[in-house]
């Protein structure tokens, strides 16, 4: 620095300097949300669980029994009744099971629903093998209409020793003018 | 020394201010806009103040007095992002912008009319952001963090609020791209890096952690302005978007948020200590690595905000451990102002009270963020008051004594005269017992469960918020003292060029008060090591 002169000058510096805040914006902006999709997809974090149909062969293990905890929410202000028809099963692994949901529009305006799934806890998720499910497709309701939703599900046999209760949790969302970005 | 500067200054006939308000509007001075700054950041302090207290006389007693519980949401949110971002942020940009031109002996800042435009946004921004108090639905209220979907039900607030934090964040952006090119480029001849003063490498370090996440902060909150109003649903369930995902990109940013309020009060501090104490700084370059270690860290340990929202048990380890260590170059940094104190000839003027205040409290705060970064008591602390006494303590007894401090230890060098001493000293003392009076019942209201962020509260909470209250309108009034010390401070003595008995560095080597245009030349090499000897 004898010599007092920069090695680079103010405005290359500055220049260099506008382009990492803008690169810190781009990855805040445009490449943070797809990774963290991503992330959650390979780790089930954030309850993340499968949004389309999974193929499993049965393997029943009636040495097992786990209980499933259902759980039914309805996004606030949406116009809807909305609770499963039991409130729990206990399900041997690797055996097929079905569950209904109800739900009844109870605005006098047809309404499309879609409804959110999420399960706990967060290691159950990779385990727990929805083959059948309304939550993979939106549900338009008629008018006051009201209709059994169906779930068709299998518990993985390999699911870990310590985990002996899963909750799956829906929450039912209006999704009018709601764009679909990404099909859970 | 300072005859030499002062030649050198009659010698070139220099042009002296504009007069009246177009010298404020239009001025490139480094020290005009560092005052503007610190004005502003002042009235800002003292307008967030007023809203604390709205918030502290509504908690006085239990049940609902004064507001509604949805202006007392709005005030708690307006608090902080006016207190964060109009008072303790642009404080340190004016003291950056004052000092550290002085400090490494260049002749202003590297980019004088960004350093302008990057003032006069701030203005703006915060009169947007205060005109949402007087628009259908209120300000916002959904707490400085805007999780949504909470913040997207704001009224007509939300697009004010989100243009506001675009123009703070583009201010604050300019601002630390013109401190990193001054730091990198203008410094004097044989300064080199390791050999910069601490105020100036914490700021360095400071301005990095600036351009990385504000730009962040920005992509956050322009998610949540397309969710609002252009269909998008990065953060809405009922598109396939997730809420929590705001939570870890704002968290992305707020964690080295607090590392940006903080290192350069670890600066000023330790310019202070060594002046104070008559021992050059310990450790000098051991701080610099600490404060580099701290700003690394700061990005890894963002989740330790959000251990309730639920993550892998090997989530929790990894946030849980990496807060953890981040003890280890905070301690560092405390041992060696402790170990620069250790036997030196000390003084207690109101800038090493204030500092030494500071060592002690903003450490209290410390010890209270470790017992948060325990997954599993954090549970239980989670949304308590434990986390505003926790914040409090590190931001009102940490930063804003430092900035105190740093204003009562440059103050002469600014105006030319010796502020009032023993007003400094009460203003000292009545802030001290005042700050731990509000902040320090805050612990047990936390501990035995009292939430954050509400207008009321059970009957068994109402003593020790009753004695925060108290605490709290004790210390603003305590803060009518630095204003009466501001008032009168061309009242007192003639400082020398050197203020103090034993400082160091090459701001002491020119006149006080600091000529209009200091270091035209850059400081000849005897001159600057005299400073540091």
């Amino acid at each position: 620095m004898n010599d007092h002169q920069p090695r680079i000058s103010n405005r290359a510096l500055t220049v260099r300097l506008l382009v990492f805040a803008a690169g810190m914006f781009a990855f805040g902006f445009l490449a943070l949300p797809p990774l963290y999709d991503l992330f959650c997809d390979i780790t089930g974090f954030g309850g993340r669980t499968n949004t389309t149909a999974a193929v499993v062969a049965e393997r029943p293990d009636e040495t097992r029994t786990i209980r499933v905890e259902f759980v039914a929410t309805v996004n606030s202000y949406a116009p809807w009744d909305f609770s499963a028809d039991v409130d729990s099963m206990e399900v041997h692994p690797g055996k097929m099971y079905f569950a209904t949901f109800s739900a009844t529009n109870r605005s006098s305006e047809p309404l499309v629903a879609q409804a959110v799934p999420s399960v706990a806890p967060v290691i159950a998720n990779e385990y727990f093998k929805k083959i059948e499910c309304f939550c993979f497709t939106s549900q338009g309701f008629a008018a006051n209409e009201a209709r059994a939703l169906p779930l068709q599900f299998i518990v993985d046999p390999e699911l870990p020793e310590y985990v002996d209760t899963i909750t799956l949790s829906y929450t039912l969302f209006k999704t009018e003018n709601t764009y679909v970005s990404r099909a859970r | 020394m300072s005859t030499a500067a002062a030649d050198v200054h009659e010698a070139h006939d220099h042009h002296g201010p504009e007069k009246g308000i177009k010298r404020w509007l239009f001025t490139t001075n480094h020290k005009d806009i560092g005052t503007l700054y610190l004005v502003f950041s002042l009235i800002m302090f003292f307008v967030g103040g007023a809203m604390a207290l709205v918030i502290r006389s509504e908690l006085m007693q239990p049940g609902l007095q004064f507001v509604h519980p949805e202006f007392f949401n709005q005030m708690t949110t307006m608090h902080a992002l006016i207190m964060v971002f109009g008072a303790v942020m642009p404080a340190f940009v004016g003291l950056a912008n004052w000092m550290i031109p002085m400090m490494i002996g260049a002749p202003d800042m590297a980019l004088p009319r960004m350093n302008n435009w990057s003032f006069w946004i701030l203005p703006v921004a915060f009169g947007l952001l205060g005109s949402t108090l007087f628009m259908d639905g209120g300000a916002p209220a959904s707490g400085w963090t805007m999780y949504p979907p909470l913040v997207l039900q704001t009224g007509d607030a939300f697009p004010f609020l989100i243009f506001s934090i675009h123009l703070m964040g583009l201010s604050s952006i300019m601002g630390a791209i013109n401190i990193i090119v001054t730091i990198l480029n203008m410094r004097a001849p044989d300064m080199w890096l390791l050999k910069m003063p601490m105020f100036v490498w914490t700021w360095l370090i400071t301005a990095y952690l600036l351009i990385a996440v504000m730009p962040v902060f920005a992509g956050a909150v322009t998610m949540l302005l397309t969710d609002q109003f252009f269909g998008t649903s990065f953060f809405l369930a009922a598109g396939g978007g997730d809420p929590v995902m705001f939570q870890h990109i704002f968290w992305f940013f707020g964690h080295p948020e607090v590392y940006i309020m903080i290192l350069p009060a670890f600066g000023v501090v330790s310019e202070i200590i060594p002046t104070f104490s008559r021992k050059p700084l310990f450790g000098h370059d051991s701080m610099v690595y600490a404060a580099s270690c701290i700003a690394f860290l700061s990005f890894i340990v963002w989740a330790h905000h959000m251990f309730t929202v639920g993550m892998p048990l090997s989530g929790q380890l990894f946030f849980m451990f990496a807060t953890m260590i981040i003890a280890v170059p905070t301690g560092v940094k405390v041992f060696n102002w402790v170990a620069t104190m250790w036997r030196g000839s000390m003084t207690f003027e109101t800038p090493m009270l204030f500092s030494l205040g500071f060592v002690f409290l903003f450490t209290i705060g410390g010890f209270s963020g470790l017992m948060l970064a325990i997954a599993p008591a954090d549970i239980q602390y989670h949304d308590s008051y434990f986390v505003v006494a926790h914040f409090h303590y590190v931001l009102v007894p940490g930063s804003i004594f430092a900035l105190m401090a740093g204003a009562y230890y440059w103050l002469p060098k600014w105006t030319g005269y010796m502020y009032n001493e023993g007003a400094g000293k009460l203003h000292f003392w009545l802030s001290t017992i005042f700050v731990n009076l509000t902040f320090f019942p805050m612990h047990f209201l936390g501990l035995a469960g009292m939430p954050r962020r509400i207008p009321d509260y059970s009957t068994q909470f109402a003593d020790f918020n009753w004695m925060a209250s108290v605490g709290a309108i004790g210390f603003g009034l305590s803060q009518l003292v630095f204003v009466y010390v501001l008032l009168t401070a061309k009242q007192g003595e003639k400082a020398t060029d050197r203020v103090w008995e034993a400082p160091r560095g090459l701001e002491w080597t020119v006149p006080s008060p600091a000529p209009y245009h200091t270091f035209d030349t850059p400081p000849v090499k005897r001159v600057h090591e005299e400073a540091f000897e």
